[in-house]
């Protein structure tokens, strides 16, 4: 039994099928990839778990419990966290503050009103977003502007963000999509060194194949929607079927 | 069945202005995607446009007229219109008489150079500020605006009249053959009505049928992929803006007689047609068209004394009503697209 | 002290004794001289200053943290204004129970409109908050007459109950006091040629305002204030970090709505009258360009932007001719005409017009308000200071202050 257990899902967009009868399950503490080409219904099956979309049918469990209906705060306290494709960072608040946020949101939930508490007196939030940072190797960027940030440190602090929450799974929708060789080489690095230091689960989708091999346990490959083969890398790397519906567009 | 008629051409000729305004105001915001908080003093400055050629018009010197005397037996002075002196005394009349729809002639170069300097010299430079700063610095020139007429025309609200011949009422029930005297209607509102249709099925035309407002209907939809084509679309969205500017501009000029204009007139009809935008769909022409028309209309039935012996208040507060009910129940407005300005 | 740190406990101090000496600062002319009308230490404008002040903070409080920019807000201040009047018809003359009830019914209506308006953001919400407030105040100029004595505006009556003030029937109108010290009191105070006026009223509202502003500090400090600004940033990242922005919203817009009850109720504590166009929404637009004159999402700004404005509209308007011509007068009468007609349209009855070119100014070069004008100084200031070992100062100025 994974952590997260999608069974029979099925989304539709007026006449366009986008996912097709899903079933994913993702092992507690392993790397899992969705790779698939464009079209394929990635995103549309990521937002289905974190309650952006609503499927029309079937069932998302995650921990055992259902996430269905769900709002996207509520899942997140579930334990998912999720990295955006371009960094959703609080752009007009400073590094550490956008890493004191997670740190409240699990402490004191949803909703809290602290409107007379003054940040200075919450030093373990502090304590805890600093110590994060220097995990990141960020910690000398701490007073800076996030919205000044570099592209790949916005990704760090994005990262850093979700760590701090300790999340069971980590989503992350093609985090290295846009970036130059060496900062994607830099990404692979801190999200091995996340798995090797941390209880977590993580589910990527990406398109870089690269990304995908130095990563991943377990892959999945969909394809109109439809899971096509579910394997690990050395086999997916091999199998006709995908080299035919994906492979054959992106050489590995 | 006379009581419905007679509410229906009540609702018109502010569901004209409505429209005329929210026309322009969307013409703005689905080609430039800016707020225009001023729309409604271009609306104010196109009525003071009439105000001013009427004054023009008006200016006169005086003469002594030899074969009439005053009371104390002395010649009598009368002012003599300069019109007068160079059109004869009966054309000159008549232009005088017909100053308002003349105002027309006026406003049009008037509001185009007004609304083309606008957009250069303020509005350019907000295209990428968030659509708060928008509408605070639009708010603010909507106030110079209004100020400057103030100065000029003091406070006071200033009659101008529609030519003899369209003032009066007529018998709208004799016409459909209903009982005589049951459905009487003033002549200038029902020329308000046609105006405002002409000058909506012009811009329709002129965006339908010309190449310029095909690639202002594509910039519109796709304001990036035409750029990418190579066309100018800057400068002809500053057009777009002139254009908008006039028929804001005419729909003030032609409703002077309904209502004299004072210089707040364009700040009390904005609030009213954003609510009309909002309502019809941000970004949907016909969509503002449509919801100023049917709000004038619900306004005006609202205000029919069943209505408000049923429910007090009602005529105050239709619109407002309206508006919030779409808002939360079809944020997009009646005719929107979706997801147009939702952040 | 107070809970405050560093430059916060400073600009409290500084509002603070702004506050407290405000008879005297304001009044720096001597009575007689030319210059006297535009002394402001006079107690019924001092107390607008303040009023309004705590009107603004409150707007800021929304507007300012997390960007949700309100066309209603004089909903509330009206709002504020009535309950205020109706307590001291029916309970007592004392400003206390008015001003707590000002401050609720307003908080409940804002947590009511509150809870629909938030439903939408950007100018959707914009106009749902016109539209509410509007209604509101169609609805009291009309059908709820008896509530709010329509155009006439609500006034106290000798035949009023005020249950808690005995059964004695006043034979002229009463006066709000705050137990039994009134507020139109006054006491003047001479100074050589000099004059200061010491009211009680001016004084209340002051304290009251500190109170506010001291709040407001604190929530700018605080965790809550700091998911507020998040909002503004960011709501995508709130959602997917676990939080619920919806009752974050609410809370703001409910303090602020709570703050313009106050500011209503204090309104009608010093003059008791409450009319309809106090809820209009030209009074709207006014505490949106007090906010934004003053500076946005600064701690100074709102109070900043309420003085300057109050004072333009009961000093600058007094500027006529007359007294254009008596500045001018030392120049040839030629240049005198010429200047006073340059001048002549910026003031007096046209000070709208000066405020307007002002505002668009400030949205224009000083997005920030005069409160990023005077930091920008500042530094300029300082960088010339320390020519030589500045980097300091340029580091400061990539990240301008917040």
């Amino acid at each position: 039994m994974g952590i997260l257990e999608v069974k029979g899902v099925n989304k539709r967009f007026g006449g366009l099928q986008a996912l097709g009868d899903v079933n994913l399950s993702v092992a507690e503490r392993t790397v899992h990839a969705i790779i698939g080409p464009n079209g394929a219904g990635k995103s549309t099956l990521l937002n289905c778990l974190v309650g952006k979309l609503i499927p029309d049918s079937g069932s998302v469990m995650f921990d055992g419990k259902s996430v269905l209906g769900r709002k996207p705060h509520e899942i997140n306290q579930m334990g998912i966290s999720r990295v955006f494709q371009t960094p959703e960072i609080f752009a007009d608040l400073t590094v550490l503050e956008n890493v004191m946020i997670p740190c409240f949101a699990r402490r004191d939930g949803a909703f809290r009103m602290h409107a007379l508490r003054s940040v200075r007196s919450e030093g373990g939030i502090r304590d805890q977003a600093e110590a994060m940072l220097a995990d990141v190797s960020m910690l000398e960027k701490a007073g800076a502007h996030a919205g000044s940030l570099s592209r790949g440190d916005k990704r760090r602090l994005e990262m850093a963000m979700c760590l701090v929450q300790e999340p069971k799974l980590l989503l992350l929708d093609e985090p290295t999509a846009g970036m130059a060789r060496a900062d994607t080489n830099n990404t692979i690095d801190l999200l091995k060194e996340i798995k090797d230091k941390r209880p977590i689960t993580m589910c990527i989708i990406e398109h870089d194949m690269h990304v995908v091999f130095s990563l991943a346990e377990r892959i999945t490959v969909l394809a109109q929607g439809t899971p096509l083969i579910e394997d690990t890398p050395d086999n997916i790397k091999g199998h006709p079927k995908v080299r035919e519906a994906y492979l054959g567009e992106a050489q590995v | 069945m006379d009581a419905f008629l007679l509410q229906i051409l009540n609702g018109l000729d502010k569901g004209s202005a409505y429209a005329l305004i929210a026309l322009g105001l969307t013409l703005i915001f689905g080609t430039l995607g800016v707020v225009n908080f001023a729309h409604g003093a271009l609306f104010m400055i196109g009525a003071f446009c009439a105000v001013t050629l009427n004054a023009i018009l008006g200016l006169s010197h005086q003469v002594t007229d030899p074969e009439r005397t005053d009371f104390l037996g002395n010649p009598l002075q009368v002012d003599v219109p300069y019109v007068y002196d160079i059109f004869g005394e009966s054309a000159g009349a008549w232009i005088l008489d017909w100053s308002v729809p003349l105002a027309i002639l006026l406003a049009i170069p008037v509001m185009l150079v007004i609304g083309i300097v606008m957009e250069r010299g303020l509005i350019r430079h907000f295209y990428k500020r968030p659509h708060a700063d928008q509408i605070l610095v639009t708010f603010g020139l909507a106030i110079v605006l209004q100020e400057i007429i103030k100065a000029f025309y003091g406070a006071n609200p200033i009659p101008t009249p529609a030519p003899d011949a369209l003032r009066g009422s007529v018998d709208f029930g004799a016409w459909l053959g209903l009982q005589a005297g049951s459905v009487i209607y003033p002549v200038w509102r029902l020329v308000y009505f046609f105006f405002a249709g002409i000058i909506i099925a012009g811009v329709f035309a002129f965006l339908q049928f010309t190449t310029f407002g095909m690639v202002v209907r594509a910039g519109m939809a796709d304001r990036e992929t035409v750029g990418l084509l190579g066309i100018d679309i800057d400068r002809r969205f500053t057009l777009m803006f002139g254009l908008a500017a006039i028929v804001a501009g005419l729909a003030g000029v032609m409703y002077t007689p309904i209502l004299s204009p004072n210089y707040h007139m364009g700040m009390d009809f904005l609030v009213l047609s954003f609510v009309v935008v909002v309502v019809g769909g941000m970004g949907s022409l016909p969509g503002a068209v449509a919801a100023g028309f049917l709000l004038g209309i619900l306004q005006s039935f609202a205000s029919m004394n069943a209505v408000k012996s049923l429910l007090p208040g009602i005529d105050q507060i239709i619109i407002y009503l309206v508006a919030i009910v779409i808002l939360l129940t079809r944020p997009r407005g009646l005719l929107g697209r979706k997801g147009v300005m939702e952040e | 002290m107070l809970g405050l740190h560093g430059r916060d406990l400073t600009l409290f101090l500084v509002v603070t004794a702004l506050v407290v000496f405000a008879p005297v600062i304001l009044n720096p002319f001597p009575i007689g001289s030319s210059l006297a009308q535009f002394n402001a230490g006079y107690p019924d404008l001092m107390q607008r200053f303040v009023i309004y002040g705590i009107f603004a903070i409150g707007f800021n409080i929304l507007f300012g943290l997390t960007g949700y920019l309100s066309f209603g807000h004089a909903a509330f201040l009206g709002l504020g204004s009535y309950a205020a009047v109706w307590m001291f018809k029916l309970l007592s003359m004392n400003v206390i129970p008015a001003l707590i009830l000002s401050t609720v019914v307003a908080g409940l209506f804002a947590l009511v409109i509150g809870f629909i308006s938030l439903r939408r953001s950007g100018i959707y919400f914009s106009i749902l908050t016109l539209a509410f407030a509007q209604m509101m105040y169609a609805l009291a100029y009309s059908v709820l007459t008896p509530i709010t004595n329509g155009e006439t505006g609500l006034q106290l009556a000798l035949d009023d109950p005020r249950i808690l003030d005995g059964g004695e029937r006043p034979t002229s109108l009463p006066v709000t006091d705050l137990f039994g010290l009134e507020m139109r009191e006054t006491t003047v105070l001479h100074m050589g040629s000099w004059e200061f006026t010491i009211g009680a009223g001016y004084y209340f509202a002051g304290i009251l305002m500190l109170i506010a502003f001291y709040l407001s500090i604190r929530i700018f400090r605080s965790p809550f204030g700091m998911m507020l600004r998040a909002v503004k940033s960011n709501q995508n990242r709130m959602n997917y970090t676990g939080l619920n922005t919806r009752p974050y919203t609410l809370a703001a817009f409910v303090i602020s709505g709570m703050y313009a009850g106050l500011a209503g109720g204090l309104l009608a504590a010093m003059d008791p009258l409450a009319g309809a166009e106090r809820m209009q929404w030209t009074a709207s637009g006014e505490v949106v360009l007090m906010t934004i004159l003053g500076g946005a999402g600064t701690l100074l700004g709102p109070v900043l932007g309420a003085g300057l404005i109050k004072y333009f509209e009961n000093i600058f308007s007094k500027i006529n001719d007359g007294v254009l011509h008596a500045w001018f007068g030392a120049v040839p009468d030629g240049m005198e005409d010429v200047l006073v007609t340059v001048f002549h349209p910026f003031v007096g009855k046209g000070w709208h017009l000066t405020l307007g070119l002002m505002f668009m100014a400030v949205v224009i070069f000083l997005p920030g308000g005069l409160v990023e004008g005077g930091t920008r100084i500042g530094r300029l200031f300082r960088r010339r200071g320390r020519n030589a070992g500045g980097a300091e100062a340029e580091a400061a100025a990539k990240h301008p202050a917040e």
